[in-house]
């Protein structure tokens, strides 16, 4: 188990490294570089960019450079913002929350409902309802999720009325978790939506191979009531290769919650990332690719590693 | 004496039974299946699909419309016309679908955005299969150190949120069709590579190529005549699944502001105006979502039907 988990440890360092390595040379490819804010500063002087790049050590070897911003990464040293001049990482970290309690009830919704599907899929392979649920699948994977969200605040919150358009809290309001939960619902359905389709299919899939096993049929010789199969004997079996996929959404779940967050006007990270392109804040969008995609690699290993501590077939081939 | 198939002797009197309910076939019917050409079987194994068929037939009448633009269009996309802002569909004959906030014809206006919607999805689909069939090929048929490399770099790619790398990237460039279309390529090839570099793993095995190695045919000859010819149906497959997510791309980045430019129409960018102008003129938000989601669906059935067809084992 150890050995596993330092052995999934271990592949995770080259990918952060190459991460980093892409990273850097976006921020050197970025127009202007990393002084794109000093060049396009009409009272800074060619001399004064000079100074500047010695101050900063950009007229050092590449490599250099990059071993020191790396550093800097690890320190926690992620640079300033173009516009007021805050630590990037501080502009970053104050945005997590929001972003990550509307990818937690977004995943969330579409975990329970999407196992539902897929486990009614399996069980009723074949039905009307298979179909219909498959065929359903793959129409919401073709949403565009902007679209769909302009959809529904058209219809819940334009015409019926029922639910706040945008934002965290009424503006002005008692900001409360009521007020939260009503401004949360819209977002996270529109969120949902995407996961819900992957969910649903994973889950048919896995509940079809587990439930023609040999244990199950045993199962049913014995009597056992067919919910009771379903629950105790299929379930956790089934559930074990779902675990690896909560880590393969981790970049869809970004991505949505970056389109469902612009949508709504959600105060998270993707709202974040898209008014720092309007403003060309080239560190915080940086620091917003590094962040997602260490998240993304941390989320992985984690999946992984949770699978392997509930399924011992896992270690034997790892 | 159970076994049956193509090099086992047939039991010359007996009749093909059918295997649903043993009844006889007709007197050919085992001759059709064992001797039918590949390209009959995926044909009628497609034509099984209907949700493909009507998938594939829909891809037909969309790329026909944007082709034949020009000619079908009722009038220019680009033509202005204060008077004649904001007609709802279906109520002026000459204008049916209606007019967006500067009087231009929305019909119009969603012909010519599809047209740049497709190439961009085409030629996004272009990029992403070049790439993926060149990594996936390269590390399939060399193995070892190069394989570990170009995987790893593969991983890597994968570990960004792809909208986040294409915001950026597009942020950083002059967004017109080609470029829009290629950093869609590159920030959407892994996924082909790593099918591409199973499928070749695979092939290597078999005993042709073994032979081909046995022959001394040089390694350029083995990637493009042995094993490229043999992983033509998983190309196919992915390259229509990315021409539906390349169209989903390309409106995401159009819709943000970093793709096509106004007064260029495309479907992304027809939904950043429609926003303006939601509570009043809905029909303007309306209508593009639906070519768009139209769209991806088509390519997505098609592709999920030609994967069917084409190889069933590929079937996830």
């Amino acid at each position: 188990m150890l050995h596993y988990i330092a052995k999934r440890l271990l592949q995770a360092i080259p990918l952060l490294i190459g991460v980093s390595v892409i990273g850097f040379a976006m921020m050197h490819l970025a127009p202007g570089g990393p002084l794109a804010v000093y060049t396009l500063n009409p009272t800074i002087t060619a001399q004064d960019i000079e100074r500047i790049k010695q101050v900063f050590g950009l007229d050092q070897p590449i490599h250099i450079q990059y071993l020191k911003w790396a550093a800097g990464m690890f320190t926690g040293n992620w640079g300033n913002t173009f516009f007021g001049g805050r630590p990037v990482l501080d502009v970053i970290m104050e945005r997590v929350p929001a972003t990550l309690l509307l990818m937690g009830s977004g995943m969330s919704l579409a975990m329970i409902i999407g196992m539902l599907i897929g486990v009614l899929g399996a069980v009723k392979r074949y039905s009307i309802f298979d179909y219909l649920a498959t065929t359903g699948a793959m129409v919401t994977l073709s949403f565009p999720t902007f679209w769909f969200g302009l959809m529904t605040i058209f219809i819940f919150s334009l015409k019926l009325g029922w639910l706040p358009s945008g934002g965290m809290f009424t503006l002005g309001g008692e900001e409360d978790v009521f007020d939260l939960f009503w401004h949360l619902v819209l977002p996270t359905m529109v969120l949902a939506l995407v996961l819900v389709a992957q969910w649903s299919r994973y889950t048919r899939s896995s509940f079809i191979e587990v439930i023609h096993q040999d244990y199950i049929r045993t199962a049913k010789s014995k009597g056992i009531s067919s919910g009771r199969i379903l629950l105790r004997h299929a379930f956790p079996n089934a559930l074990a290769p779902l675990i690896a996929l909560a880590g393969i959404q981790l970049p869809w779940l970004f991505s949505g919650a970056l389109v469902t967050e612009t949508i709504f006007g959600w105060p998270g990270m993707g709202r974040l990332f898209v008014d720092s392109l309007t403003m060309k804040e080239y560190p915080v969008l940086m620091g917003m690719v590094m962040v997602t995609a260490i998240a993304v690699i941390v989320g992985n290993l984690l999946a992984d590693v949770l699978n392997a501590m509930i399924d011992p077939r896992i270690r034997l081939d790892g | 004496m159970t076994a049956s198939g193509p090099f086992q002797e047939q039991p010359v009197e007996a009749c093909p039974a059918s295997p649903t309910d043993g009844t006889c076939l007709p007197d050919d019917a085992l001759e059709r299946s064992y001797y039918e050409s590949q390209a009959k079987r995926v044909w009628r194994r497609f034509l099984h699909h209907r949700l493909a068929v009507g998938g594939g037939g829909m891809v037909i009448v969309l790329l026909l419309m944007v082709f034949f633009a020009d000619f079908i269009t009722p009038h220019n996309p680009l033509e202005l016309e204060t008077a004649r802002r904001f007609i709802p569909p279906f109520t002026h004959p000459s204008f049916v679908l209606g007019t967006d906030e500067m009087g231009r014809d929305l019909l119009s206006r969603l012909i010519y955005g599809g047209r740049i919607s497709l190439v961009v999805g085409m030629a996004a689909m272009f990029a992403t299969i070049v790439t993926g069939l060149f990594v996936g090929l390269i590390s399939g048929f060399y193995g070892g150190k190069v394989d570990n490399a170009l995987m790893r770099f593969t991983d890597t790619m994968l570990s960004f949120p792809q909208v986040f790398l294409l915001l950026v990237l597009a942020a950083f460039v002059t967004p017109t069709v080609i470029s829009i279309a290629l950093i869609i390529g590159l920030t959407s090839w892994m996924e082909v590579a790593r099918i591409i570099r199973a499928q070749i793993k695979y092939i290597k095995e078999q005993d042709f190529v073994m032979a081909a190695f046995a022959l001394g045919a040089s390694a350029y000859r083995i990637m493009f005549k042995e094993l490229l010819p043999n992983a033509i149906a998983p190309v196919l497959v992915s390259a229509t699944l990315n021409v539906a997510n390349a169209v989903l791309m390309e409106s995401y980045i159009s819709f943000l502001g970093y793709g096509i430019q106004p007064p260029l129409a495309s479907w992304g960018n027809m939904l950043t105006n429609a926003q303006a102008y939601f509570d009043t003129a809905t029909y303007l938000a309306i209508l593009p979502g639906i070519m768009i989601t139209l769209t991806v669906m088509s390519f997505n059935f098609l592709g999920d039907g030609l994967r069917d067809a084409l190889d069933p084992r590929l079937r996830m």
